[in-house]
């Protein structure tokens, strides 16, 4: 039985430390409360602290690329790579749609949602809702606006499907793609802190665009000032949920860079929207009531003339 | 196809001809999508030409006719067959991809075979377009399309739910339903000449 003085107390330093000097030894980590179970690798932790560090992602990048890369094991050509783009439950989808309606200044709706497992099904699904969802609106609220018009012929106008589809489509492809090349390079350059993976980034801007499904649908109203408030409540919530989500990623970089950055994602974001808004929704006219038969001619003449 | 071709039976014998088993085979599962139970016929037999048969019906009757084409009319014959048959192998890789254990021409005899109810609306609607046109005309093609698609989405989910991992099954029915959405949007909006 050892003396009392000769008790001592033995600091046990990270996991990691003790692995090291000690090869022999086992190391236990207790993971924090808000680790998603299903989706982690057995990677011992030191501390459970990712929720501190939703914001800036701090020690966590690189264990999530490294775990990212964990999981896609299988070769490229097999079915099994393209199933882990679509492990994702139901209610994890809609938890990230929520995430992406109500964007809380502070959270990282890739940290806080995604967690590293960005999928494809969102963005591919959302975008093709939002492909219908405007085609339809559209003609809808072409049809409404001409309606009582002796001289409209009612057409529906199959064709902007195609186009709507070939827009959204490249969009979410190829923004992600132009605005991860270019993290990348800057990357080489200044040491930011926080990556995002080409997945994430094409997962961040697909679940961004589902705040634009209910407002097409909303299109239809025939108001001018009513459309062109809700351009500006679905930019700022999407805007804001794109920014908010790419602004630490570019943080540490050239002060004027880092905000032209944040500006171009937002301007092309606005540039879609209104471009959609434009091309799918004639411009309702002031006064669409047919009691002369001179203001038809004109309005036609004027919906024609666009 | 399921089943071969083969020769046809020589004249003379009992056994029936193997156009008119497959007849029967086609007639069967329209029966089951008419009144969708969960049985496994369609799954167990699957077969590609009842589809066949109801998205050329479809596409003949959704096809504008050629003399005011060009300016952006109703869709063509090649875009309403391209449109069901992309977006069936869409949807069947999309379940597929989430974990479904179902297999691909299954999933393809399903949701083609579902499509019936939405052709007989075409069908109805055609009808009651050769009446006057107006809201009351609109107004009854509205209500057909309306129940031939809450059919058409009872009926698929009864065959294709069970396939699917319990927390996965909304993921895997929405595309159906939209699906489904868009086909009847293109049957409602049927304007003849």
């Amino acid at each position: 039985m050892a003396a009392v003085g000769d008790l001592q107390f033995e600091e046990f330093g990270n996991a990691a430390a003790t692995a090291a000097e000690n090869p022999g030894a086992t190391t236990i980590s207790i993971e924090g409360p808000g680790e998603s179970p299903a989706h982690q690798a057995g990677l011992p932790r030191g501390s459970g602290g990712e929720e501190d560090d939703e914001l800036l992602g701090n020690d966590d990048s690189d264990k999530t690329e490294l775990l990212a890369g964990q999981k896609k094991s299988s070769p490229f050509w097999t079915f099994e790579y393209y199933q882990t783009f679509f492990d994702v439950d139901t209610y994890q989808v809609f938890d990230r749609i929520k995430g992406s309606l109500l964007p809380i200044p502070g959270k990282n709706f890739v940290r806080l949602y995604i967690r590293s497992n960005p999928d494809l099904y969102g963005p591919f699904w959302i975008c093709a809702t939002l492909v219908f969802a405007i085609a339809i609106s559209g003609n809808l609220s072409n049809f409404l606006i001409h309606l009582g018009e002796k001289t409209y012929h009612y057409v529906p106008e199959f064709r902007k499907v195609s186009i709507a589809a070939t827009i959204i489509y490249a969009y979410a492809w190829l923004v992600p793609l132009a605005l991860w090349g270019f993290l990348m390079w800057r990357n080489s350059k200044v040491m930011n802190i926080v990556s995002y993976s080409f997945l994430e980034i094409v997962c961040v801007y697909g679940y961004s665009l589902f705040i634009y499904i209910p407002t097409a649908v909303l299109w239809i109203i025939p108001q001018k000032a009513v459309r062109w408030i809700l351009v500006m409540i679905a930019l700022g919530v999407s805007g804001s949920v794109l920014a908010m989500t790419f602004w630490p990623a570019v943080r540490e970089d050239n002060r004027r860079i880092a905000l032209a950055t944040i500006v171009t994602i937002v301007l092309l974001h606005t540039l879609l929207s209104v471009g959609c808004l434009a091309y799918f929704f004639d411009a309702p006219e002031m006064d669409h009531l047919p009691t002369a038969t001179a203001a038809p001619n004109q309005t036609v003449a004027a919906a024609k003339a666009r | 196809m399921a089943k071969a071709a083969e020769s046809s039976g020589e004249p003379g014998t009992t056994s029936p001809r193997p156009l008119m088993r497959d007849l029967k085979a086609v007639g069967k599962k329209f029966m089951h999508v008419l009144y969708p139970r969960k049985s496994n016929t369609l799954l167990r037999d699957w077969d590609l030409w009842g589809p066949l048969i109801l998205c050329v019906t479809l596409a003949l009757m959704l096809q504008r006719s050629s003399v005011d084409s060009e300016k952006d009319g109703g869709p063509q014959f090649a875009e309403v067959f391209v449109i069901v048959w992309f977006g069936a192998v869409t949807i069947t890789l999309n379940s597929k991809l989430l974990g479904g254990n179902i297999s691909f021409f299954q999933s393809l005899c399903v949701l083609g075979y579902c499509i019936l109810p939405l052709t007989v609306a075409m069908l109805v609607c055609r009808l009651v377009l050769l009446a006057e046109q107006g809201p009351i005309n609109f107004m009854v093609r509205l209500f057909v399309v309306i129940v031939m698609f809450t059919w058409s989405i009872v009926a698929s989910t009864a065959f294709l739910a069970d396939s699917q991992p319990p927390n996965r099954k909304a993921l895997a029915i929405y595309p159906v339903f939209l699906f489904y959405f868009v086909i009847s949007w293109m049957i409602l909006t049927f304007t003849p000449q």
